[in-house]
């Protein structure tokens, strides 16, 4: 962070000098502040490596004399005896010391992601994709990386609960039932309830039922962050709530309108981040290589893979697609586009109409619905859709506006007409709800409140009854996906805190209280398979057409069937078939005007992290860096160097922040490419009742942000003089070097595939050393990572943490540059910093040849192995981290202190029972996942083959959405990995120092449109040396 | 003024050298035989377990086969401890009312599962795993003892790391046929010198002594 106001004009300056960095991680770096300096030559930056903790002179002396008395017995610890605890009746398919692997899905979002999850005797450790399911085919995101921690939260409740006072099952039900039969004279005008987005048929039947039998009674569905402007602009459309689903295998153009469709926080990210990465890998014809314009306010993971980024403010957006369409001749549209913009809307409405059929315009969720609605009349026109966009049926049962309904059930609260509420899942809507409707107030005058979540939340706080909720790692449910395909959701284990599933508490509405989960949801699927094809594709557009399979109807079939679902993942067959819309006609005779654009704008995002607030006590996720600012454990005010210049800021100065009446003060962060006069800030911060991680970490920006703009409008800003410490990790593990991240463009590249080899600093030749040379006979395992393909989106750090028992250290440990994360994704910036082109450069282990680590450490306690791995031996480690000051990459991480939790019990349920839990004073870093590279071994050998290609996969490279990391075998001249390595783009991190690191990374490319101006890419640096030269400047 | 140290305390200055170099050196040999003791490996060592099992009897008396019991150990990294449920198979039958066999009856009955001590402990940072062993080649006996022999369990052999590593280095000392595996009181048809280093090539016996084999 820097301590005094940077200069950004001499920052522009050294950029446009040809000797200046071409790529670069932060303002600081590029300004060489003292700081930075810092962070670059320093091993560990200063205060991680000195222990500066305040420490009392008593707290000394004691400190100082145990360590004395425990410095001679360490050596002679006798080991704990153990116990071992075998089943009375071991299940038949459990072999102890094997996991076993589940399919289930997890829902967020109203979107369910196909998983499979690891269990160790009845444990669910750790979360993997399901490669089978028709929808996301094995991608996973953080979330769901990440829910196995969340399982696991010590702070879920654990007691059904009136006014703070115990109270059993029955008592909950006969207080449900009072109520129901208090609201049958009414026909339960006086009753609501309150959910999630529901993509479960199952239990958007059961509620439906409920409603069927009072009628007068409403159901409410509620998500923060709503995806409203999308359902309201598919109607304005086409007349319909229907869901635009996007193939972009088939988009040779993509232009997206604020639409952040890669990144894990926004649905269908997983599926679309893989089906675009399929478009930009270059493997074999690099004229299938894609072009991808984004036109948006904040730097987005989307707008970092953009070929063309226009920085705007979200409210020019609307002008920009508008101008687009008229540009393109979308019939009644015009529209000027925001001054600067011309050129950019003339070409890309060119390129897209050069691209009939093969082209894509998709429209953010934060943006009006006139925006959607002339984004599907650009791909109406274009003739995509049916193409690269088809219209299905949406996800959740019964489609809303789900603004409209709350807003209605604060008014009803307020006039007094609802007698019970019941309030199921993590929508949080006391905490979340707009700030002008003051929810929690209305919900005072309600007179039965009942709350049913994981956590005792901010909602829970104000209601007399609270439910445990199941997680979804405990409860039979069922979630269907975005494209229709349903998952039955399985329990991996009992609820651990006697929690009872939304199916239960549903329940306790209709007559059959007793029902547990399991048969509400088997009841569901039994009638609906005896009904047939119908049912799969429920209530909604009459365009669908019934599933290829008919469905059997006997027991004996279904039993058949359901062991098939459950085991396969997902229930084949139940994926939507695209319905054919047609634009209703003088659908743009509904078009609200072009968006006022305000002299100042405030954005609100989606948290990259915590969501909406709901993961905001999962430490992984609190302490994952954010993929753009690398921030961790807060949200901020995000704007563009220009407007941090203008208001005389910088990072972690206070903002004062008005909006529709309201203030927050928030500290600032530096975003380079943030539109001018506009801040962003991320919601699902500053909650009061997460728990231990997550209470009053951040600012509540849901107290901004009220119902008349709930994405983006006016605001102010003042500088308040106060200043915030934010921690953000760009600089940590800076790395001294040329050439880090290398990328050209298409061009450049059809004439010169092999040009990131001449951005070498230096050549040398191959043998240049003068240890022996190492001599593998059997495996020798590599890794290389596509820049191109790579998306910043974090999956790979949070399924790292989760596979290899990685602790959380804390935002004060983690400022002091203490994470523990094995694998860091670094950002790297080129170009102007109003508008730069972003790099992703995830950095596990180089496990190099030669090592530097090795040769320092004085017990050998890394040492180098037979198939290549720089093995890392906890219990030879002494601490000296003589090999993390002589790695280059700095990728050694040191238990400074006992980060790990050990006390916490339902904690050590979650740890991967196959890697050992560090202690304080080890070093540890990346292994390649060696766990699993000995288990695909030892099944090798019992089975007397080889390791098969693809056979170990490492956490990171099975959890990444867009298949960038390739793992494998180098000595298999035919395995992906070798023949990555062959690829002319595939180049090493410091080549120059000899270390022949195993992780090399594919150089990225970009599309640029000819016809445009683009940041103009630098020659290799190589040039200024003499090729055959050993010579060094250093 | 007379001197401070008398004459006699050259001899005492030249003792005590002595001395200390000799507990120096007795230091130096004590301390490697002390890590190798029972006292510390736990060897030998008898547990209070919840019944009195006896492998004497199960499995010299009897011949129960090691993975009647034992059912994981081809298949995964531990052998697995049988469940009550396997015990209760026979002695539902036999020994059905014997007061020894009450925890086993309770705990079945009560569906509470037996506590046993672990008596073949390794630390948590090392990982074995006993299917590519059996595989291999290596006796159950090799590590566990003469277990028909044992009336009650105890653990022969160190465990400690110098002893894997011996047979790590050199496998064809210790390997045996894999129709052996099982066999208590093996002893080789031909000379192990001979045997040995055939059966490593036949089994493709690898000497696996990179530290992330065992440890991770």
């Amino acid at each position: 962070m820097s301590a005094e106001q940077l200069d950004l004009n001499a920052i522009r300056a050294k950029l446009q000098d040809a000797s200046g960095p071409q790529y670069w991680r932060s303002l600081e770096a590029v300004a060489e502040t003292p700081e930075f300096k810092e962070f670059l030559h320093r091993e560990f930056p200063a205060n991680a490596s000195e222990f500066n903790d305040p420490v009392g002179r008593r707290n000394f002396l004691k400190l100082m004399s145990a360590s004395l008395a425990l410095a001679g017995v360490t050596g002679c610890t006798v080991q704990p005896e153990e116990l071992i605890v075998p089943y009375v009746r071991q299940p038949e398919e459990l072999v102890p010391g094997k996991p076993l692997f589940y399919a289930t899905a997890m829902s967020l979002g109203g979107v369910a992601t196909g998983l499979l999850v690891e269990s160790h005797e009845g444990r669910p450790t750790k979360i993997e994709g399901n490669p089978d399911h028709p929808a996301t085919r094995g991608g996973t995101d953080l979330f769901a990386q990440a829910s196995v921690l969340t399982l696991y939260d010590p702070d879920r409740t654990s007691a059904i609960t009136e006014l703070g006072e115990i109270r059993p099952w029955n008592g909950f039900v006969a207080a449900m039932r009072g109520a129901l039969s208090a609201q049958a004279a009414s026909r339960g005008a006086g009753l609501r309830i309150v959910t999630e987005t529901v993509n479960s048929p199952t239990l958007a039947a059961q509620i439906q039922q409920i409603l069927a039998a009072l009628p007068d009674a409403k159901w409410i569905q509620w998500e923060p962050t709503t995806r409203d402007h999308l359902r309201a602009g598919a109607r304005l459309a086409f007349g319909s709530y229907v869901e635009p689903v996007y193939d972009f295998t088939k988009a040779d153009v993509v232009l997206s309108l604020d639409a952040d469709f890669l990144a894990a926080e926004n649905a269908f990210g997983v599926k679309y981040a893989r089906a675009f990465a399929s478009r930009r890998r270059l493997d074999a014809n690099p004229d299938r290589f894609s072009r991808l314009y984004v036109a948006e306010a904040t730097p987005s993971v989307t707008g970092g893979r953009a070929d063309h980024r226009v920085p705007m403010k979200a409210s020019q957006v609307d002008a920009f697609a508008r101008a687009v369409a008229a540009a393109l001749g979308v019939t009644g549209i015009a529209g000027a586009a925001p001054a600067g913009t011309e050129a950019f809307v003339a070409a890309i409405a060119k390129d897209l109409a050069a691209h009939r059929g093969t082209s894509l315009v998709v429209a953010g969720e934060g943006q009006p619905p006139a925006v959607h609605a002339v984004a599907h009349a650009m791909n109406d026109l274009l003739g995509n859709a049916g193409q690269t966009v088809t219209y299905l049926p949406t996800a959740e049962a019964v489609a809303s506006e789900q603004h409209a309904a709350m807003r209605q059930l604060v008014v009803d609260m307020n006039a007094g007409r609802v007698q019970a509420l019941l309030m199921i899942g993590e929508a949080n809507p006391v905490f979340t709800a707009p700030a002008d409707w003051k929810f929690g107030d209305a919900l005072k005058k309600v007179a039965l409140r009942a709350h049913s979540g994981l956590f005792y939340d901010e909602t829970a706080e104000q209601c007399q009854w609270h439910v445990p909720s199941t997680h979804y790692l405990e409860m039979w449910s069922d979630a269907r996906s975005l494209d229709g395909t349903v998952s039955i959701v399985q329990p991996l284990l009992q609820p651990m805190n006697g929690g009872r599933s939304p199916h239960e508490v549903v329940a306790t509405l209709s007559d059959r209280t007793e029902r547990t989960g399991y048969d509400v949801v088997r009841e569901y699927w039994m009638a609906h398979t005896a009904a047939s094809a119908a049912v799969l594709t429920p209530a909604a557009p009459a365009a669908v057409t019934a599933p290829a399979e008919p469905m059997a109807t006997s027991a004996v079939t279904f039993e058949k069937q359901w062991r098939r679902w459950l085991h396969d993942g997902y229930i084949d067959g139940s994926a939507f078939a695209a319905s054919t819309v047609a634009l209703a006609a003088g659908w743009n005779a509904g078009l609200a005007g072009v968006t006022a654009v305000p002299a100042f704008e405030v954005v609100f995002k989606r948290d990259a992290s915590v969501y909406d607030g709901r993961f905001a006590n999962n430490g992984w996720l609190q302490e994952l860096p954010k993929p753009v600012t690398k921030l961790t454990w807060d949200n901020a005010a995000l704007v563009g160097p220009g407007t941090a210049e203008r208001l005389a800021v910088k990072n972690g100065d206070l903002l004062k922040v008005t909006h529709d009446g309201r203030t927050l003060d928030v500290p600032v962060w530096i975003d380079p490419g943030h539109a001018l006069d506009a801040i962003t800030i991320a919601v699902g911060y500053g909650r009061v009742r997460a728990g231990r991680v997550g209470s009053g970490v951040g600012v509540n920006t849901y107290a901004l942000r009220g119902s008349t703009a709930p994405w983006f409008g006016a605001a102010e800003v003042a500088k308040t003089g106060g200043t915030y410490e934010l921690v953000s990790t760009q600089d940590h593990w800076s790395i001294e070097g040329r050439n880090l991240v290398r990328s050209t463009n298409l061009e450049k590249y059809k004439a010169n595939p092999a040009f990131a080899h001449e951005m070498e600093h230096m050549k040398l030749s191959d043998g240049l050393t003068l240890y022996p040379k190492w001599e593998y006979s059997g495996y020798s395992w590599g890794m290389a990572i596509d820049l191109n393909t790579c998306t910043g989106c974090n999956a790979c750090v949070v399924a790292c943490q989760s596979e290899n028992n990685i602790p959380v250290v804390g935002k004060d440990q983690f400022g002091n540059g203490r994470e523990m994360h094995w694998l860091r994704v670094d950002r790297y910036y080129s170009g102007d910093i109003d508008n730069p082109d972003t790099y992703y450069q995830p950095m596990p282990c180089q496990q190099c040849e030669n090592a530097p680590c090795e040769m320092v450490c004085p017990v050998a306690a890394t040492v180098h192995s037979a198939e290549g791995l720089n093995d890392m031996v906890y219990n030879r480690c002494v601490g000296t981290r003589y090999c993390s000051n002589n790695c280059p990459w700095k990728v050694r991480r040191f238990n400074f202190t006992l980060y790990q939790d050990w006390e916490t019990p339902s904690l050590k349920m979650q740890r991967n029972p196959d890697v050992t839990v560090r202690s304080r004073g080890i070093m540890e870093k990346c292994t390649y996942c060696v766990q699993r590279i000995n288990s695909a071994r030892i099944d090798a050998k019992r089975e007397d083959r080889d390791i098969r290609d693809g056979e170990v996969v490492t956490a990171c490279e099975a959890a990444c959405p867009s298949q960038a990391i390739t793992f494998g075998n180098l000595n298999d001249p035919t395995s992906r990995v070798a023949k990555l390595k062959a690829n002319p783009r595939n180049y090493s991190m410091l080549a120059e120092l000899n270390t022949r690191p195993r992780t090399t990374y594919l150089a990225a490319v970009r599309n640029p449109n000819p016809a445009l101006p683009s940041n103009p890419t630098v020659g290799g640096h190589a040039e200024a040396h003499d090729a055959a030269s050993t010579e060094s400047e250093h | 003024m007379s001197q401070i140290f008398p004459k006699s305390s050259n001899i005492w200055s030249k003792a005590s050298i002595v001395v200390v170099l000799g507990v120096v050196a007795s230091l130096g040999a004590a301390l490697p035989v002390l890590q190798r003791s029972d006292f510390v490996t736990t060897a030998n060592k008898y547990k209070d377990q919840p019944v009195q099992f006896s492998h004497q009897h199960h499995v010299g008396g009897i011949g129960i086969d090691c993975r009647y019991c034992h059912t994981a150990v081809e298949v995964s990294s531990s052998a697995g401890i049988p469940p009550t449920k396997t015990c209760i198979n026979c002695h539902s039958q036999i020994w059905s009312t014997s007061p020894y066999l009450e925890p086993v009856r309770a705990s079945f009955r009560d569906d509470k599962p037996l506590k046993w001590w672990r008596v073949h402990d390794l630390p948590d940072f090392v990982y074995f795993n006993h299917s590519i062993h059996v595989k291999k080649g290596v006796g159950c006996e090799t590590c566990h003892g003469r277990v028909d022999k044992m009336p009650l369990m105890r653990q022969q052999n160190s465990l400690q790391m110098e002893w894997c590593i011996n047979c790590h280095r050199n496998p064809e000392k210790y390997v045996r046929p894999r129709s052996e595996v099982l066999t208590m009181g093996y002893q080789p048809a031909v000379a192990q010198e001979e045997l040995g280093p055939q059966l490593v090539t036949e089994y493709k016996i690898q000497s696996l002594t990179n530290c992330s084999v065992c440890h991770r």
